[in-house]
This record gives C-alpha cells, sequence and structure tokens, in this order.
C-alpha cells in the first residue's frame, strides 16, 4: 500500500510502521511541519523535554530499558548541537537510537541562514550513520533504513535530517515491508571452527573466566538466558563490565561482581590469574584492563564481538569470534554438548576455592558509624528495600555510579542503565524519565550525585508534566566526589574546583517545581525516609547528606595491573607513580 | 606526590604507550575501499582515519561503477600490522562501505599515479629537461619557449625520480594524483 503524503506527515507515519510509541523531543522552526503532524494524531506520545540533551538521553534511556529504537526529534542548528553529547554517548555504549533533525530549507543550505548547522558534517562522528535527505521521495525509505542501521550489527545512534521544504513536499509514502534494506547486514553467525576450538579451551581450563559487557544485553534478553544457561553448565566463574550488569544474576552462585577500575578484588584477581579468558560482548576498555603489558598475563583469550574492530583492538586475542553474541553461545553450548559435556572439574574446584579466599578480603567493607550516612549504606539500604520491586536503575557518572554499580544487585537484563563508555554526567536523570515513560508501573530509579544531578535538574519539569514519578536519589557530598578523589590521590590533595558551592536547597527545589523533596542526613533515619520516597507517587528528589571525603575503593590506579589494587585508604600512600597520573 | 615533569613532545608517560605493541615495523599498506557514491562518504573514510589518527599517504576517489552508485577510494597508508588490521576494520564497518581490500597482503597488484610537472628554463636545462622525459616516456602535454608540462605515468616511486630528475633543470610547479591500484589477474 503505498499512499502520496507531504514528508512531515511520512516521518510520523513511518514512526508508527515502525512501532514507535513515544517520542522524545522540542520543536522549533525547522521541525514545526512535523510538530503540526504530531498535533494531528493520538498514536505516538510525544514528551516535551525541556533541553535537547535530555530528550536524546531519555530517548536513550528508553532503548536501554527495552532493546527498542528510542527517537528523539529536536530543530536545526542548536536543537541538532544539543543533541551532540547525548548521540556521542550512545554510539560509545552502542545504544540504538534516531535522532530526527530539522534543517533550514534546501535552498537556504549553505548561506548561514537563522539557526542553520552543518548538522550532518558535526554529527557524522558522533552517529554510527548519518543522513541528510534533500528529496521527500526518499524519505520515507532512509527512515526505515536509519531503524535497521540503528539496531543491527553493533547498534547505535543514528541520524536524520530534514530541511523544512522537504517536510512540506508531497511525494508517495514507503511502508517498511516495500524497503529494500541496502547491503548493511553484518554477520550474526560466529565461525564454527573458533567455536570447537573454544569449546576444546574450556574443557582444557584449569582457571577459566567469563567476561561478559554491554553486547550481551544488546543482544537481547534470549543471549543472557544462553549465558546463564553456560554457566550453569560449565561451573564457570563469571564477572561483568559496568555495561553488562544484570546479564548473569548478581544471586547466581558463580558471579564474581564487576570487574575492572573500581571493581571487586575477587572479579579483577580472577582477571589476572585465569588461563582461559572468555570476553563476550565486551570490548578491553582501558577502565577494565588497566596497564595492559601486564593485564592478565598467563591467559589464553576467547573474544565474542559482532563487531571485527573490537578484535584484537586493545589486546591480542588467541580464539577470535566475530558474530552476535546470542548466535554464539548458542552455537557454543550446542557443541560443548555434542562433544560430552566435560570440563575439569578438579581444577575448577581448585580455582573456585583461590577466589572464595580473595573474596575472604571483602573488599567493599567501610565503617558505618553512627553519625553520618557513608554513601555506601545509602546504596546498601536503598537495595534491602527496593530488591523485591519491578525495579529500574539509572546513574549519573562518578563515584555514587561506581557504588551504585558495587553495591545494587541486577538479576535481569536492561534493567541498569549507565553512561559507561562516555561518561555523561547529566545522563541519569532524563534518562530515568525515558525508562519510566517505557515502563509506567515500575519503580524506576536515579542514583545520582549532586553535582551531575544538577546538569540536567531541569528535565524535572518534564517528570511533573508527564507525571512521571521517577526517584532521584541524590547521594549529596557536596563534591565532585570522582575528581575530588583524584586529586587527593594524584594531585597532592590541591581540590581544584571540586567542590558544590552555593547549592540549592533540593527541598525547596522539588517543592518549586510541584514535586516532592526529602532529606536526610542521619543513618537512624535513612530506612524510613526511603520508605517515603518509595511510597510517594511521584518524582521525587531525596537529598541524602552523605560523608563528605568518602573514597571509592577498590581502585586500580591508572597504569597498574589488576593484582595491584588498592583496597582501601590505608593502601593509597604513595601507591600511584607519576606516570598514572597522565592517564584519565 | 612528586609533581609530574613531562618532556614536551614526550611519549613516556602517554596513555598510548599503554597499548599493546604487537610489533612496531612499519609497512606501507595500498588499500582499495569500494564505498556508496553519496554525499559524505569521502568525509567519513577520511573522517575516520583524522579521528583515530591514522595516516593518510596518498589518496584518489573517483566513481568506478555509475549504475551501482559505487566509488573506489584507494588508500596509502603506513602503520604497524596491528594498526593496518584495525584501519581495515574501522573502514569495514562504515554503513557506506562495501568492501576493504588490502591489495598489499592480496597478491600482488599494479599501482599506478599520474604526474604534471612544469619545468621552466632556457638552453641547455631546456633540452635536458625534454631528453629526461623522453627517457622516461613522459608526455609533453603543454609548451611555451620559456617552459614544458610533462605529463607522466607510473608507480609512485618512478615519479619521485622524475622529480628529483627535474627540479635542478627548472621544476616549476607539480601536480600528482595519488595512486590508482588494482589486483594482478582474472579475478
Amino acid at each position: 500500500m503505498t499512499r502520496q503524503m507531504t514528508g512531515a506527515k511520512m516521518v510520523v507515519q513511518a514512526l508508527k510502521d515502525q512501532g514507535v510509541d513515544t517520542v522524545f523531543g522540542y520543536p522549533g522552526g525547522a521541525v514545526l511541519p512535523i510538530y503540526d503532524e504530531v498535533f494531528q494524531q493520538n498514536d505516538i506520545r510525544h514528551i516535551l523535554v525541556r533541553h535537547e540533551q535530555g530528550a536524546v538521553h531519555a530517548a536513550e534511556g528508553y532503548a536501554r530499558s527495552t532493546g527498542k529504537v528510542g527517537v528523539a526529534l529536536v530543530t536545526s542548528g542548536p536543537g541538532a548541537t544539543n543533541a551532540v553529547t547525548g548521540l556521542t554517548d550512545a554510539l560509545m555504549d552502542s545504544i540504538p537510537i534516531l535522532v530526527i533533525s530539522g534543517q533550514v530549507p534546501t535552498f537556504l543550505i549553505g548561506s548561514d541562514a537563522f539557526q542553520e548547522a552543518d548538522t550532518v558534517g558535526i554529527t557524522r562522528p558522533c552517529t554510527k550513520h548519518n543522513w541528510l535527505v534533500k528529496d521527500t521521495a526518499q524519505l520515507s525509505q532512509t527512515i526505515h533504513q536509519a531503524f535497521h542501521v540503528a539496531s543491527a550489527g553493533r547498534p547505535g545512534p543514528v541520524l536524520i535530517d530534514i530541511p523544512k521544504d522537504v517536510q512540506f513536499a508531497t511525494a508517495t509514502y514507503m511502508p517498511p515491508q516495500s524497503i529494500k534494506i541496502g547491503h548493511y547486514n553484518p554477520q550474526v553467525k560466529g565461525d564454527l571452527a573458533a567455536i570447537a576450538e573454544l569449546a576444546e579451551a574450556i574443557e582444557e581450563a584449569e582457571c577459566p573466566i567469563l567476561y561478559t559487557g554491554g553486547g550481551v544485553i544488546n543482544s537481547g534478553p534470549g543471549a543472557s538466558q544462553l549465558l546463564r544457561e553456560l554457566v550453569e553448565a560449565t561451573g564457570i566463574p563469571i564477572t561483568s563490565t559496568l555495561m553488562g550488569l544484570g546479564a548473569y544474576p548478581a544471586s547466581g552462585k558463580h558471579w564474581l561482581g564487576m570487574l575492572g577500575m573500581h571493581g571487586l578484588y575477587e572479579a579483577n584477581m580472577a582477571m589476572h590469574d585465569c588461563d582461559l579468558m572468555i570476553a563476550v560482548g565486551a570490548r578491553f576498555d582501558d577502565r577494565i584492563t588497566g596497564r595492559i603489558d601486564a593485564f592478565s598475563p598467563n591467559s589464553k583469550k576467547a573474544h565474542i564481538d559482532i563487531d571485527p574492530s573490537s578484535i584484537n583492538k586493545v589486546i591480542r586475542t588467541d580464539i577470535p569470534i566475530i558474530g552476535d553474541v546470542g548466535h554464539v553461545l548458542e552455537d557454543l553450548l550446542k557443541v560443548w554438548k555434542s562433544r560430552g559435556r566435560k570440563t575439569n572439574k578438579e581444577a575448577l574446584s581448585k580455582w573456585r576455592a583461590k577466589i572464595d579466599h580473595w573474596r575472604t578480603v571483602d573488599c567493599l567493607k567501610f565503617d558505618q558509624g553512627k553519625t553520618i550516612i557513608k554513601p555506601q549504606y545509602a546504596l546498601q539500604r536503598l537495595e534491602a528495600l527496593t530488591k523485591d520491586r519491578d525495579r529500574y536503575i539509572c546513574t549519573e557518572v562518578g563515584q555514587h555510579q561506581m557504588w551504585a554499580a558495587q553495591f545494587l544487585r541486577f538479576e535481569g537484563p536492561n534493567r541498569w542503565m549507565t553512561s559507561g563508555g562516555l561518561g555523561t554526567m547529566g545522563y541519569g536523570f532524563p534518562a530515568s524519565i525515558g525508562v519510566q515513560m517505557a515502563h509506567p508501573d515500575a519503580l524506576v530509579i536515579n542514583v545520582a550525585g549532586e553535582a551531575s544531578w544538577l546538569m540536567n535538574m531541569q528535565e524535572l519539569g518534564t517528570a511533573m508534566q508527564f507525571r512521571l514519578p521517577v526517584k532521584q536519589f541524590i547521594l549529596n557530598n557536596e563534591r565532585l566526589g570522582m575528581v575530588r578523589q583524584w586529586q587527593e590521590l594524584l594531585h597532592g590533595e590541591r581540590y581544584s574546583q571540586s567542590w558544590s558551592e552555593a547549592l540549592p536547597d533540593f527541598v525547596k527545589l522539588a517543592e518549586a517545581f510541584g514535586a516532592k523533596g526529602i532529606t536526610c542526613s542521619d543513618p537512624a533515619d535513612l530506612d524510613d525516609a526511603i520508605m517515603e520516597m518509595l511510597d510517594h507517587d511521584g518524582p521525587v528528589i531525596f537529598d541524602c547528606l552523605v560523608e563528605k571525603h568518602e573514597n571509592c575503593f577498590p581502585m586500580i590506579p591508572s597504569g597498574a595491573p589488576h593484582n595491584k589494587m588498592l583496597l582501601g585508604e590505608a593502601s593509597t600512600k604513595g601507591a600511584i607513580e607519576t606516570s598514572g597520573a597522565v592517564l584519565v | 606526590m612528586a609533581a609530574l615533569h613531562i618532556k614536551k613532545g614526550s611519549t613516556k608517560h602517554s596513555a598510548y604507550n599503554l597499548r599493546p605493541t604487537f610489533s612496531d615495523v612499519q609497512e606501507t599498506h595500498t588499500l582499495a575501499v569500494l564505498v556508496e557514491n553519496e554525499p559524505g562518504v569521502l568525509a567519513r573514510v577520511i573522517g575516520l582515519f583524522s579521528g583515530r589518527g591514522y595516516n593518510i599517504e596518498s589518496l584518489t576517489v573517483a566513481e568506478v561503477d555509475h549504475q551501482g552508485h559505487l566509488s573506489r577510494i584507494t588508500i596509502v597508508t603506513t602503520g604497524t600490522p596491528q594498526v593496518i588490521e584495525q584501519i581495515k576494520a574501522q573502514l569495514g564497518r562504515i554503513v557506506s562501505v562495501h568492501d576493504v581490500h588490502d591489495l598489499t597482503v592480496e597478491g600482488r597488484s599494479v599501482e599506478r599515479e599520474l604526474g604534471l610537472f612544469k619545468v621552466s628554463g632556457t638552453g641547455d636545462k631546456r633540452i635536458e629537461a625534454l631528453r629526461l622525459a623522453e627517457i622516461f616516456r613522459a608526455n609533453v602535454v603543454d609548451s611555451t619557449l620559456e617552459s614544458f608540462i610533462f605529463e607522466i605515468t607510473g608507480a609512485p616511486e618512478k615519479i619521485d625520480a622524475f622529480a628529483d630528475l627535474m627540479r635542478p633543470l627548472g621544476l616549476f610547479e607539480v601536480a600528482r594524483t595519488g595512486v590508482a591500484a588494482l589486483s594482478r589477474g582474472a579475478e
């Protein structure tokens, strides 16, 4: 079925045909025709944000928590440039989103017209692909193609720039089923010979470890299920990156906790001492590897990834397998079963005993005391009081993010939305709005630091307007905590610009928007205060006043290997070499 | 904690020295990249090189299949084997890229470049220039009483050699196309 319609109507029609129910956006001159069409229909909900960056992060939150493509709609010029941070964030974390931007009419492009920017030029390096559509006849197929590119292979952000005259002009609408998806079709099946080699390596391994990442989440819930089957069947201990939390349940008996710079002692030690490392949908980021020439020196490394450029980029791989995690794990399980389900049981139980010994270090221990709330304690209580609920967690970026990853426990995929690769402060609040839109009845909590939260606090207006009961759990230490920690450890305790001066009264701030504000500073009151937050049917800003100088441990200092972790205040003296200070 | 004393330009303290050095050998490779002929595609390819810090020694691009909307980009680049592999993998994941061929490792190939050389001079120098051009099978495509433009085709080394010889004879201006290359044989 093909129909004649305007470009603006095509946009809305194509989004509907792609199953989009929610769009996050902000109107402006160059997208007025599309907004006119949005006005005249009821199938797609438009969520008016307060800043375009918020729209893109909200679309990311929507995408991460559903696995669907998130959609944002912005105007030309500043609308598009404000979307750049969100696009880059989605590119680094492989999140499928589509940003549609208005553009000045084609006959004004290049004339420095009002609100003109070279949007495709600016966003070329921060999208997986982008298009400037100059002909309405090409518009519908470009939108369908964009959904395919965003979600196929390694997912990522895409952008379509649509000049205003293209929105007004009329052409034939092409529905998705009539479109030929071009040549872009990444390989999903892994090479069976390499998979057999990995099965053989699993049979022989004495100290194996699974190191999983966001690729497992992106591959869909089926991949998480297959991962669990593999772990239960083989008994291989499993750790995960920040991005991969929830793919394997935190309550699973082979779970080691998160690895990396602020990962758990047992996870990092196991990575260092293993003899077989199976990387699944993870990319050997510098937060994970630490010092490269001392990274897991004695292990054979297998790497399952859908993106060939991830293989051998940082760490040399012995068994590379290019393919979708779900497909490869399915084949791996088949091969391993058909070969007789063999593992070296005796060696594995020794390996687990060694890991249990590392566990006794109790690397997350902290001293709560009676007077001041420790941030770790706040998260421990939040976990205890929310773990049985239908819960989604977002975070901002910094110490609170690492503590959340350490102390909150995730049982399933798509429940944890955090800016991993780009480390975008201001991500969490708008993301929580996107998550709440996708899951209206769920409990959505954004664990924040006060400094990060202020970066996109204007979105409180959005939460109020659309009655989104997002809980903003702010661990307020009146510091840029992670910056402060690095200055303490690396820059001679010179705390340059790393404190939050002139903070608002968060309770009054909440009330000014019509939201609920709660403040808590006494550990004895914390449980009741958290319950008050959970019981309130509406947005809450929870100002949790915590210890101001707490550092986040364990910590692998930049430039150090996994087995040289700092475990607490006492271990930090002179631990970081000057060469490490150059690294971020 | 001691303050950092990092010499300008020193790589000793750079984050990049933590990258694995699989091999230090610098290799020059010629890559043929078949791309969708659409606006911005060249910017995607060269943006990749500048954004990730790779070298481009030579670059040529032209449409080769009008009906199929395909252009061929020939890139000569230098790097360690690991960097070359990364470049190929990174090129391969650009959505507009159809195919990446490393002509340096995929069997033997033919490489050709075209150069235009303006040489001005009179008397003996002028005669010598003409004589050398003949040896190099360069054609004269423009002449005045004081100058020639020579057109020369060949492997880049041949064109380099011709340039070296022309320099003392009044070489005034040079234009070169960069390398175009094809693999040898029937396939």
